[in-house]
């Protein structure tokens, strides 16, 4: 209301180191989905500047951008995003064809993700076929395909049980552990308490910023 | 995304969409074989005529009393005069011509037919023994007026009147009375049943000497004049008419029609007619590519969310515009070839069910009706392609 205009994200200045974990929290409208839409290329600031690995990204064209997601960014969602008609491990073939890789590597690198994301049995199944913690599962493994250097997941355990999510953080701290950067966004207190550095968002600032020492 | 990929990733959409996709390819599959299916009708229609017209004759020229013009050349007719008949001397005249390499004067009338306690109507031709080659004819059994027999009183019967009056016995030498006059069966027609609605087994033929004299004429029908060759036809016409016009003391009174101009006329007319009906059935090519437009558009709302997964997932815009553009093209692709083999399919029964129709659909209506098939297909996508393609990714994912 009014005619003060509104600020998505506010003066925010962010640093992340690669191969940290960090947790965004904030209630809903806090700005924390814009950071990380913006983060993963998807949206772009209208003033400020974003880097990444030391580049300055924002002004790049969109089918740079589009390639800079495909090769480095990882996107995981709440709702998982795949697509209904297609089988699990057509899903998560997904960025491969996007990049054009050969058939004969899609098949080998979609199976090793298969088997690592304790999906063969379920490989040629459509996503109504799959329980939750299934297809957040594919949803990773679709997501960590093309190895990418930072793991973007906005709510990943927002439509799934204690058990499962707890379990789907565990694949995702695992990825963390192999040296990919992991951005988690959530409301959930409990959840974000587990990231090594947990930033604190209101209104499109940002209010805290702490990391734990345990790391 | 490279083009394989991606025209076997729309195909797989395609096909999982089995409902919608069918129903959308069968749209465009009836237009493609509506289009081929009436040009082969129009063409079959086309080539019967020609057909027919050219089992009439070869080089055939007719000339006729008369004109058939309404420039108001003819002074006469302003005057109350007739036209001058044409008589058995402008023929041999016209036979003279050096262009000409036969022809045959021609009566026609009605007569009673009589013999073997039988009677009936017939049609009569009166004419010469060139009239039987001249018209194509056959003669499935003896001759007409062969030579040394040109002054007799012979006949010719169609097939059916010989069936008729003589089922059980020979025909030939057996006499018959026409009108009053008696007459012995030199000959008998094949059967040729009708052409240009013109049935020849129902008609007799006689000299025109006779015919002249049943009907009470000095007058002809019609000359029937068959040029030496095709290149001859033009100057044969202009011969006669100037023959003509001198026998008739310097008036154009005569037409001469050639059959190379009429077959062109019909050739032209029944072309123009086949165009026509193709144009007809194009249009439900444009509705079928509307159809697609809609599908599309209704597609791309539908997968509002999916669009904003694969720009999240690293698909350019262009890759999502060949997306939407290559399932439109799978669409129409086989939309058009399943209408083209139905079209072919259809041809085909017309032909077994007609055989006197030789309806194939000319080479360039296929292509045109699968051409059209696939270009409205694709225009048709370009417009939803171009909206999923400039979908907000953020927005697109946020929507359910």
């Amino acid at each position: 209301m009014g005619d003060q205009a509104v600020y998505a994200l506010n003066d925010v200045d962010l640093y992340i180191p690669s191969g940290e974990y960090v947790s965004i929290m904030g209630p809903s409208g806090s700005g924390k989905s814009t950071l990380l839409n913006i983060i993963g290329l998807l949206d772009k600031p209208d003033s400020g500047t974003y880097e990444l690995d030391g580049r300055l990204i924002t002004d790049w064209s969109d089918i740079e951008q589009a390639q800079i997601r495909r090769e480095k960014i990882g996107f995981v969602f709440q709702s998982f995003h795949l697509i209904p008609r297609l089988t699990a491990a057509e899903n998560i073939e997904l960025p491969l064809i996007l990049s054009g890789v050969p058939v004969a590597q899609r098949q080998s690198r979609v199976n090793n993700a298969l088997q690592a994301f304790e999906l063969s049995a379920r490989a040629h199944h459509r996503p109504a076929e799959l329980s939750g913690g299934q297809r957040q599962r594919v949803a990773i493994a679709r997501a960590t395909i093309m190895q990418p250097s930072v793991i973007l997941a906005d709510e990943p355990t927002g439509n799934l049980d204690h058990q499962i999510g707890a379990e789907v953080m565990a694949l995702l701290e695992n990825l963390h552990h192999g040296g990919t950067t992991l951005i988690v966004v959530t409301h959930d207190r409990e959840l974000g308490a587990r990231a090594h550095r947990q930033i604190g968002m209101r209104d499109g600032r940002i209010l805290t910023d702490h990391s734990n020492d345990a790391h | 995304m490279t083009l394989t990929d991606t025209l076997q990733t729309s195909l797989k959409t395609v096909i999982s969409y089995r409902m919608r996709s069918l129903l959308i390819i069968l749209a465009m599959a009836l237009g493609v074989a509506a289009v081929v299916m009436l040009t082969a009708l129009g063409n079959g229609a086309r080539n019967y005529v020609i057909n027919q017209f050219s089992s009439i004759g070869t080089n055939l020229l007719v000339v006729l009393p008369g004109r058939a013009e309404t420039s108001g050349s003819f002074l006469g007719a302003v005057l109350g005069q007739t036209p001058r008949d044409l008589t058995l001397k402008d023929a041999q005249l016209i036979g003279r011509l050096p262009q000409v390499r036969r022809y045959a004067p021609l009566n026609v009338g009605a007569a009673e037919l009589s013999a073997a306690n039988r009677l009936r109507e017939v049609t009569v031709l009166g004419s010469t023994a060139h009239l039987i080659p001249i018209r194509h004819m056959k003669l499935a059994q003896g001759s007409f007026l062969a030579h040394g027999t040109e002054r007799a009183a012979h006949i010719v019967l169609g097939a059916k009147i010989a069936r008729e009056f003589f089922p059980h016995s020979q025909a030939i030498g057996q006499r018959v009375r026409l009108g009053g006059n008696r007459f012995l069966v030199s000959g008998v027609l094949a059967s040729q049943g009708e052409s240009m609605g013109f049935n020849t087994d129902e008609i007799v033929i006689i000299p025109i000497d006779y015919a002249q004299a049943l009907f009470n004429t000095t007058s002809l029908f019609r000359i029937l004049i068959e040029a030496n060759s095709h290149s001859d036809i033009e100057p044969t016409k202009q011969a006669i008419l100037e023959t003509l016009r001198q026998s008739h003391e310097g008036e154009n009174d005569t037409t001469v029609i050639t059959q190379d101009a009429v077959l062109s006329t019909f050739d032209r007319i029944l072309h123009a007619l086949t165009l026509a009906v193709a144009g007809i059935a194009a249009i439900s090519l444009i509705v079928a590519g509307i159809l697609v437009m809609n599908v599309m558009l209704v597609a791309v709302t539908q997968r509002t969310a999916e669009i904003g997964l694969l720009k999240a997932i690293g698909a350019t815009s262009m890759d999502i515009r060949k997306l939407f553009f290559a399932e439109a093209l799978w669409l129409s692709l086989v939309g058009a070839l399943l209408g083209f083999l139905l079209g072919q399919f259809g041809s085909l029964l017309l032909r077994l069910a007609y055989p006197q129709l030789p309806a194939w659909a000319p080479g360039w209506a296929s292509f045109a009706g699968v051409g059209v098939a696939l270009i409205t297909g694709i225009l048709a996508s370009l417009f939803p392609a171009a909206k999923a393609a400039r979908l907000n990714a953020v927005q697109a994912l946020s929507k359910k």
